[in-house]
């Protein structure tokens, strides 16, 4: 009985919180205590699950006044490469080209395809070759980026590239169906923007 | 008619000598097997009751010690993992309780058992939700990743599974595997919503204690769905056009909240294995305490009921 208790005094805590901090979650804790609701009227004995937002944590709220940093999170499957890091300016391969984020950037959600994202932060630059992902840019200068692999560009190989290009653009000429073409030119798409990358 | 008699007499003796029932139908059972006018008391059963109990620990303890490292080797790939799914929930919120035609129930469980009540627990939240998002004009259906919770839902659930796929643990549990598998269920599924259900391990484990284990349900929607309005303030920047970037923004959300969810049911299910057999290792090990209790006390009553006999047959001798 109590446990109930705590989960319901919990929920409106939570989405004060969050209401605080994140301006980018508006109605979903609403919406939390409208599934807490309808989950009860089901089954009032089994305590509701958790949902995302109960593990969230919080973002910083949209400033007034232009930030002077962007807070970057470059996520991958396998680890968090960089997680709240405040750069100067972020160059992401968007599908469109090469876009530049500095602080302030408007909100965006950008479509990434394989190429070099760079990280610059006073002096040094950072560069990592990532195969495709989403670029979110929120408008409190908070840019996310998520990649599926990321390398650093000093550890490519600059003859397993060359070779990798040969190979696939010989496929992509003896592709005969729809799949094996589309997969070959994934392949010579990624190859020369590796090797691009190398050179660039 | 005579093994009677002499279960009855074995009973009159051996019920001022022990005080629990449970062992007296160890003794009486022991009796039954020796010829008549025997009256030693065998310590073979209980003998045999210990060997086997502890063997059983044994193996349990070894199987605590295989889960506690198998527990650590997937525990830094989920923690890495974490990070994965946070992008997308500031981004596009989350809507547990948005109301669709058509949702899928997407239930993660593992397929080896003997890992204590999660996929029971699983299962159990799957169907509530089951009801939940059903109504007149609206369809659930299940797609099951994992043995258990496909033989606990085929009972009674059998026409509404899509899709099930068991033995994901096979191979070291990677993002390739699990895009694919993303992949293959959006391709053969149709729905509105997706549901994930999975055991989530909210903090680092202590030791023994499992932390009660939280289940986490995310959510997403088809480019067609709710949580746009947000997004409107959002430039799209791709080559195609807004429907077709928020497509592919959708499905890269599940296979990454995917990815998050098996490899934090798999961290749940060792946890939960650990944490179930070092309990059955700890019964086990009262088991034979007890055991070794009622063998001392079989043993010193039959080496009573010789000294008794041998006296009395002495005294008889010499009176």
């Amino acid at each position: 009985m109590f446990r109930r208790a705590t989960t319901l005094l919990r929920q409106p805590l939570m989405g004060a919180t969050s209401r605080r901090f994140s301006t980018d979650l508006p109605a979903a804790p609403v919406e939390d205590s409208t599934f807490v609701e309808a989950w009860k009227k089901v089954s009032p004995n089994v305590e509701a699950p958790k949902t995302p937002l109960a593990y969230m944590k919080p973002r910083p709220a949209t400033p007034t006044s232009l930030p002077s940093k962007l807070t970057v999170n470059f996520v991958l499957p396998y680890a968090s490469e960089l997680s709240a890091k405040e750069v100067d300016m972020v160059i992401v391969p968007a599908t469109t080209g090469q876009m530049g984020v500095l602080p302030g950037h408007v909100a965006t959600i950008a479509e990434l395809k394989p190429g070099v994202l760079s990280v610059h932060e006073g002096n040094d630059v950072t560069k990592y070759f990532i195969s495709s992902g989403f670029a979110f840019i929120h408008a409190n200068s908070v840019a996310d980026i998520i990649a599926v692999e990321a390398v650093p560009v000093d550890r490519i190989d600059v003859n397993l590239v060359q070779k990798g290009l040969q190979e696939f653009t010989q496929k992509l000429n003896s592709a005969t169906t729809d799949l094996e073409k589309a997969e070959a030119q994934i392949g010579v798409d990624v190859h020369s923007a590796l090797n691009s990358a190398l050179t660039g | 008619m005579a093994m009677a008699a002499l279960r009855r007499e074995g009973r009159r003796f051996a019920t001022p000598l022990l005080s629990s029932p449970v062992r007296s139908s160890v003794i009486s059972h022991s009796q039954e097997e020796l010829p008549n006018g025997v009256r030693s008391i065998s310590t073979q059963i209980v003998r045999n009751r210990m060997k086997s109990v502890k063997n059983i620990q044994k193996i349990t303890k070894a199987m605590k010690m295989v889960a506690a490292s198998k527990l650590r080797a997937v525990q830094t790939r989920t923690e890495n993992s974490r990070g994965l799914w946070q992008p997308f929930t500031a981004l596009l919120g989350d809507a547990p309780s948005v109301d669709v035609k058509k949702s899928v129930i997407v239930t993660i469980s593992s397929d080896k058992g003997l890992c204590g009540g999660i996929n029971s627990t699983s299962v159990k939240i799957s169907r509530i939700l089951h009801k939940l998002s059903s109504g007149p004009e609206k369809e659930t259906k299940y797609v099951i990743l994992g043995e258990k919770a496909k033989a606990q839902l085929i009972r009674d659930s059998k026409q509404d599974i899509s899709l099930s796929i068991t033995e994901l643990q096979k191979n070291p549990l990677n993002y390739t595997q699990v895009s694919v598998l993303a992949d293959d269920i959006l391709k053969n599924v149709e729905f509105d919503a997706l549901k994930i259900v999975f055991n989530n391990v909210p903090k680092l484990l202590l030791q023994w204690t499992f932390a009660p284990t939280c289940y986490a349900i995310m959510e997403r929607e088809s480019e067609a769905g709710g949580k746009l309005g947000e997004l409107d303030s959002y430039e799209i920047e791709g080559a195609e056009t807004k429907g077709e970037v928020l497509q592919n923004l959708a499905e890269f959300q599940f296979s990454c909240i995917l990815f998050n969810g098996v490899l934090e049911n798999a961290c749940s299910e060792q946890g939960a294995r650990m944490s179930a057999m070092d309990s059955s290792s700890r019964n086990a090990g009262d088991m034979l305490d007890r055991l070794t209790l009622t063998y001392n006390r079989t043993r010193q009553a039959s080496i009573t009921t010789e000294l008794i006999e041998i006296i009395s047959g002495a005294s008889a001798l010499e009176g």
